[in-house]
């Protein structure tokens, strides 16, 4: 293990963030809340784990505080697989973020699953060495993020219904704004920044690319294989699974799954072949009935 | 000239974009129809346990070994470079190798993404410009072969080599944007590995 920081070697810059974002494209980042959990996951071919205590769907249905894990959880599931790590912290918990990366995990999550810490603030993702992954609902709120120092966006969905609706609608608002973006001529880009509430050098930097200048991947009610492909042909580039895997009836399967598709989105052929048999998605929820919608948390 | 790039998992895009820029076309492959009329081929960066295994349910596998074999020219970056090594340490058991670079070859052999970082590199046959390298969770060459040359150094380990046509990378050449290293696998000659005797 070679691990002295070294004079010639420039650790947390922002391609380094970013670059861990790129090499997980095309792949499926998966919650677990047990060392048997990441085992499965990376068993499925899962590019990244999510050390969590508990994942949406019971996050939501037992209410109260929701926090960052216990560390222990994350070490044993650090411990437990080769793929990398990330772990949530309460938008704008600022220790919580220091103490995981203390831990060592590979990339934070300032997620709206867990209850916010700060009504008006996020974390100052620039301050850290670790990267971070923000949601986001519209292109205003992903170029906050990013101009926080976000190294990758999740389009946010709602977390813990295994129902793809909201995902759609997020991704949807986001690259459909980035599209007019592309479009628009220079006074309007500059009067596009003002309704996004975004940065402007971000906003023009949109415009030029026709991309948000970090890594896109979708997240918050993907529950089935067809739900992946979904999202990846409107233009994620990687899918967060969290209650959709291990709340089904056979989650190895499901999860693996769920790996062909996210790669072979195009091919309805091997969609169809992979999800033949693999027992009951979760229930799902129509979200009309939700008390809570978690994608309304941050600012 | 087409290098495939094969288009599973990772940063695919980035390659393609580098092949693009040099005029290169740069067509994806995800199956073993894929593999034809290819004159070399890129194994891009990514996690290896995830492309290794989708490299199987594919079946790009067995007839990726073969084309290697018989002298398809290879760059491996990161994750590609893990799946051409003969010897890999800390994968899993299950991870698959086209054991087509005798290499030993450690994975996260800095640490974690904390320990990732950027280094200048020198080039060994370059015009003396240092070359940008992105080691994002990279693996560790811990031992060469005799028949593989050292192209640049890091910290002590080999950080880029090349065994005839097959060649790879520790680092991230595609994310650099610097086109040397792409620009030499490109140019090398393609006639000097015919098949069946390298």
């Amino acid at each position: 293990m070679v691990s002295d920081e070294r004079a010639d070697q420039a650790r947390g810059t922002a391609r380094v963030k970013r670059g861990l974002a790129e090499m997980m494209r095309g792949g499926v980042i998966m919650d677990v809340v047990t060392a048997d959990q990441a085992r499965i996951a990376e068993d499925a071919g899962a590019v990244a784990v999510m050390a969590l205590e508990r994942v949406p769907a019971d996050i939501r249905r037992d209410g109260g505080v929701a926090r960052m894990s216990d560390p222990a959880i994350i070490e044993s599931i650090q411990a437990a697989v080769t793929v990398p790590v990330m772990a949530k912290c309460r938008i704008g918990h600022i220790a919580e973020a220091q103490v995981l990366e203390a831990l060592g995990v590979d990339y934070v999550d300032e997620s709206e699953v867990l209850t916010p810490a700060d009504e008006a603030h996020h974390v100052d993702k620039w301050a850290f060495t670790v990267p971070f992954v923000c949601g986001a609902t519209n292109l205003g709120e992903a170029l906050r993020r990013i101009g926080e120092g976000a190294a990758m966006i999740r389009s946010k969905g709602e977390a813990g219904t295994g129902n793809v609706v909201e995902a759609v609608k997020h991704l949807r608002s986001i690259l459909g704004d980035i599209r007019r973006l592309t479009v628009a001529d220079q006074p309007e880009r500059f009067a596009a920044a003002k309704e996004l509430r975004a940065p402007v050098d971000l906003v023009l930097e949109v415009a030029e690319r026709g991309e948000l200048p970090v890594p896109l991947f979708c997240a918050g009610g993907i529950a089935t294989p067809a739900d992946a492909s979904l999202v990846m042909q409107l233009g994620a580039q990687a899918v967060f699974v969290g209650s959709g895997i291990f709340k089904s009836t056979d989650p190895a399967t499901r999860a693996k799954a769920i790996v062909e598709a996210t790669t072979h989105f195009r091919d309805p052929g091997i969609v169809a072949k992979v999800s033949r048999g693999l027992g009951e998605a979760m229930r799902g929820e129509e979200i009309a009935t939700l008390d809570v919608k978690l994608a309304d948390r941050g600012w | 000239m087409k290098v495939g790039v094969v288009a599973l998992q990772g940063d695919v895009r980035e390659h393609r974009e580098v092949l693009d820029a040099l005029g290169v076309d740069a067509p994806d492959v995800r199956s073993p129809e894929d593999l034809a009329a290819l004159d070399a081929l890129i194994l891009p960066g990514g996690e290896s346990t995830t492309i290794s295994q989708l490299l199987r349910s594919s079946g790009l596998l067995d007839a990726l070994t073969e084309r290697v074999a018989d002298g398809l020219a290879v760059l491996g970056t990161c994750a590609g470079a893990i799946l051409l090594a003969t010897e890999v340490l800390d994968g899993r058991p299950d991870q698959c190798s086209l054991g087509a670079l005798d290499v030993t070859v450690r994975r996260n052999g800095y640490g974690t993404q904390l320990q990732s970082f950027e280094a200048d590199l020198d080039l060994d046959g370059s015009d003396g410009r240092p070359f940008p390298g992105v080691f994002i969770r990279a693996p560790v060459f811990e031992r060469v072969g005799d028949a593989v040359d050292v192209l640049a150094v890091h910290d002590g380990h080999p950080v880029l080599v090349r065994q005839g046509p097959v060649w790879a990378s520790t680092f991230h050449p595609e994310l650099s944007g610097d086109l040397r290293i792409h620009q030499r696998f490109v140019d090398q000659d393609h006639n000097r590995y015919p098949k069946g005797e390298r």
